[in-house]
């Protein structure tokens, strides 16, 4: 079973349809006991980081994902959840995130090109970094769905995808049992159903 | 880079989509779902739904097919028509849309782009004008292109976008239903004065047309086209196809 935290951010029907779609057992909860019993978990979100993080805060949320990534959890946070996952946003003042993955999180705003459009919106092309559990099952040019104005940095050690747009912004990391991506695998056709799979499977024991 | 997006927009009327016809394989072509899953399947971006019911059964209907589409069609949804409150921004949210686009309303009440950005996102929020020539002005028309304004289009969309808008679909009365290309020249000056992606809409009509527009305007982000798509002159494929080999980067 699959625990998609429900900490007041965002819409989950969609995710919820894409997990249902794959033939996985998801819920929505914010329940610790059925969040720690729960085969993995993802950390959906959007909108804006000081806001959420002070959700994950109140709600003890931050505590209970820091023990289940040390403990092993695979965790994979989308979007704003995947930005969650670094140490520090500089969205609108500094604001301190999970800590669970080295790197911080910027703008666009004069970090690309003047000309291009912010936020980045629309189907990318994703750049293998490196092989990763979390893309197995897709190849690389595959296009994902991205809607941001802030991105990941400093992130190498983490860092499988990234999408050109002005520069390389940082499209889906994976350390160990923490992964992440920038775009929305659930608004991304097959490739996304893909990944989400690839998250949800449980791995043959050898 | 970013790929040009390619949007058919079906007309829903009571839970139905209107003017479908033609699709071989497809048992009913007037089901919203049916035509989600083949433009779905055969490569569109995205898809728009515009709800075209005037009564309150028809729009409970219209939300009911939302759900329906927004359960099995993994891609972007964006909602048009009777949006005149931040409630009915949340009506079709919740079922899954993923945008919400604003015309009439936001003309009655520019307000709402602001309280629906503020509550939502900018990317949640498209602001769908209507455009027609008037004494050598852009206008901004109301009620289906019906009625005048009297507000000049450039000045009436930068407010918008100031005010949260993020995204601006462009319909130009003057081409539309004429099938002789995009209006170039209104799409221009649109683009030249907005910093969020513009989609055009309004004049489709073969293949060469969205290779026109795309080469005319490099800043583009998306084309939408309605009658094209359900009337099977345009397959989603082909025009992919011919995009790519025009070096206009797509999805394919």
């Amino acid at each position: 079973m699959i625990a998609v935290i429900d900490y007041g951010v965002g819409n989950l029907f969609s995710l919820c349809s894409s997990l249902q779609r794959i033939g996985t057992e998801a819920v929505v909860t914010s329940d610790p006991e059925t969040i720690r019993k729960a085969d993995k978990v993802i950390l959906p979100g959007v909108g804006a980081f000081a806001d959420a993080a002070k959700k994950l805060r109140d709600s003890g949320m931050d505590v209970l994902l820091r023990e289940l990534a040390a403990a092993g959890k695979e965790i994979m946070g989308i979007c704003l959840g995947m930005q969650l996952l670094f140490e520090k946003s500089y969205e609108f003042g500094v604001h301190e995130g999970l800590g669970l993955l080295k790197g911080s999180v910027i703008s666009m705003e004069g970090t690309i090109p003047s000309d291009l459009k912010i936020p980045h919106i629309g189907w990318n092309a994703l750049h293998f970094c490196k092989g990763s559990k979390l893309l197995r099952y897709i190849r690389e040019g595959d296009c994902v769905y991205f809607v941001h104005s802030f991105y990941a940095v400093d992130c190498e050690e983490s860092l499988i995808a990234t999408a050109e747009y002005g520069r390389e912004l940082t499209a889906a990391v994976q350390k160990d049992n923490i992964m992440g991506c920038q775009f929305h695998p659930e608004k991304s056709g097959d490739v996304g159903l893909r990944i989400l799979r690839a998250f949800c499977e449980t791995e043959e024991k050898a | 880079m970013i790929t040009k997006r390619m949007i058919p927009c079906l007309d829903i009327k009571d839970g139905r989509v209107v003017k479908g016809t033609n699709f071989q394989g497809l048992s009913d072509v007037s089901s919203p779902v049916e035509l989600a899953k083949l433009y779905s399947d055969s490569g569109a971006d995205e898809l728009v739904f515009y709800d075209i019911t005037a009564s309150a059964e028809g729009r409970q209907l219209f939300t009911d097919v939302l759900c329906q589409v927004a359960s099995q069609i993994f891609i972007p949804l964006t909602v048009g028509g009777g949006i005149n409150t931040v409630e009915d921004f949340d009506r079709v949210l919740k079922c899954g849309a993923d945008k919400v686009s604003v015309n009439s309303g936001a003309i009655r009440n520019p307000q709402l782009i602001y309280d629906a950005a503020q509550k939502y996102g900018s990317q949640c929020v498209v602001l769908s004008a209507d455009v027609k020539r008037v004494d050598g002005q852009f206008r901004i028309f109301a009620k289906g292109g019906r009625e005048d304004t009297g507000m000049e289009a450039i000045t009436w969309i930068k407010k918008c976008v100031e005010l949260g808008a993020g995204e601006v679909v462009v319909n130009s009365i003057d081409t539309d239903g004429v099938k002789q290309g995009f209006d170039v020249e209104m799409l221009r000056a649109v683009c030249d004065a907005v910093n969020v992606p513009v989609i055009a809409s309004g004049g489709a009509g073969t293949v060469a047309h969205f290779v026109d527009l795309f080469r005319a305007i490099p800043t583009i982000d998306a084309a939408l086209a309605a009658s094209v798509f359900h009337f099977g002159q345009i397959q989603i494929p082909d025009l992919k196809q011919e995009l790519k080999d025009n070096d206009i980067i797509v999805r394919v």
